[in-house]
């Protein structure tokens, strides 16, 4: 019965260690799961510094491939996503983000298209709206008879007069 | 309004549009400026292709020229490695070092293009990109211009040529010197 009990607790002491991680390793924080679509959405918002016009995400690149390591390793060491962002803003600039962020500025490439649009259709209203009036004028007028008795007149014994 | 108003009013508004655009053909899109000037140097610890370590903060208190480039650069890379080389030399008794940095690269085709040139400063190899993002690279060859401080003082893109190279050095030396 000795033995079986020296085995025990060898046994439980070796369950002990495996739960309980040693004090005197440092303690690490384990590596967070993170899903490819993060990576995804993240490398999306940023522009591939050697491509023309690509994103992270669509590049096949190189350097995309490791910005895109960066970027896992960063969320795995629990940044949220805009830290993250923001670590490549503070290396490149707003240049590396695909579309400006909304604040300053940068509300005149938002809001410029929408303004211009806005106006266009306002400027096509009030020319419909003039080009038209005549037309509506005369509708509202009772049609003035455009062709008179005499010229009618005229134009029957003309028809009649043709071989 | 009347239609004098609106006869000027409809020309005039295209010109705000027609300065944006003659503003925005003029401006290089490949030509970005970098946030990093005037802040520290990221720090970093590479090894060499002689396989030693090599760190940015050892070099504290020198004039640092730190060079990304790839063997596959051509021509910009391969016209400036010259340049590098004999500067280095000329100032490296003056409290200058260059340091290459290798990104996007296999070790070979670096070797060879190390062996090549006859490079002697010291070059390290960026194999993850870390270093490359930390300072802000999207091409190469780019060089930064580090003062005795470690702080990055000039960035400069494409190649390098001896006025470029003595400027910035020229003036990193005499700034701390006095």
């Amino acid at each position: 019965m000795r033995a079986g009990h020296a085995a025990a607790a060898a046994l439980v002491l070796a369950a002990a260690l495996l739960a309980a991680p040693p004090a005197w390793l440092p303690a690490q924080p384990p590596a967070r799961p993170v899903s490819e679509q993060a990576v995804h959405d993240i490398a999306a918002q940023l522009r591939c510094v050697v491509c023309q016009n690509l994103s992270v995400a669509d590049s096949p690149s190189e350097m995309a491939n490791q910005m895109r390591a960066i970027v896992r390793e960063r969320l795995q060491a629990g940044e949220s996503p805009a830290e993250v962002v923001q670590y490549f803003v503070d290396r490149y600039g707003e240049w590396i983000l695909l579309s400006p962020r909304r604040r300053g500025f940068n509300w005149l490439v938002w809001l410029g298209p929408v303004v211009a649009v806005a106006a266009g259709l306002a400027i096509v209203a009030v020319l419909l709206w003039r080009w038209t009036r005549r037309a509506r004028r005369e509708a509202a007028s009772p049609a003035a008879p455009s062709v008179d008795a005499t010229m009618s007149e005229r134009i029957r014994r003309e028809m009649e007069a043709e071989p | 309004m009347n239609r004098r108003v609106w006869r000027w009013l409809i020309p005039l508004s295209a010109i705000p549009v027609l300065a944006l655009l003659a503003y925005g053909f003029r401006v290089n899109p490949r030509e970005v400026p970098s946030p990093l000037v005037g802040r520290p140097a990221a720090a970093f610890t590479l090894t060499t292709f002689d396989g030693a370590p090599l760190s940015l903060e050892a070099q504290r208190g020198k004039v640092v020229v730190v060079n990304f480039w790839a063997s596959w650069c051509y021509p910009a890379c391969y016209e400036e490695a010259p340049v590098l080389e004999r500067n280095w030399r000329r100032y490296r008794d003056r409290g200058v070092v260059v340091i290459g940095v290798d990104i996007q690269d296999t070790v070979e085709a670096a070797q060879k293009f190390i062996r090549d040139f006859d490079l002697t400063f010291p070059n390290v190899r960026d194999a993850t990109g870390k270093v490359s993002v930390d300072y802000g690279v999207y091409g190469v060859p780019e060089t930064f211009f580090v003062d005795r401080q470690g702080r990055i003082r000039a960035k400069h893109v494409g190649a390098v040529t001896d006025e470029v190279f003595r400027r910035h050095v020229d003036r990193l030396l005499g700034d701390t010197a006095g």
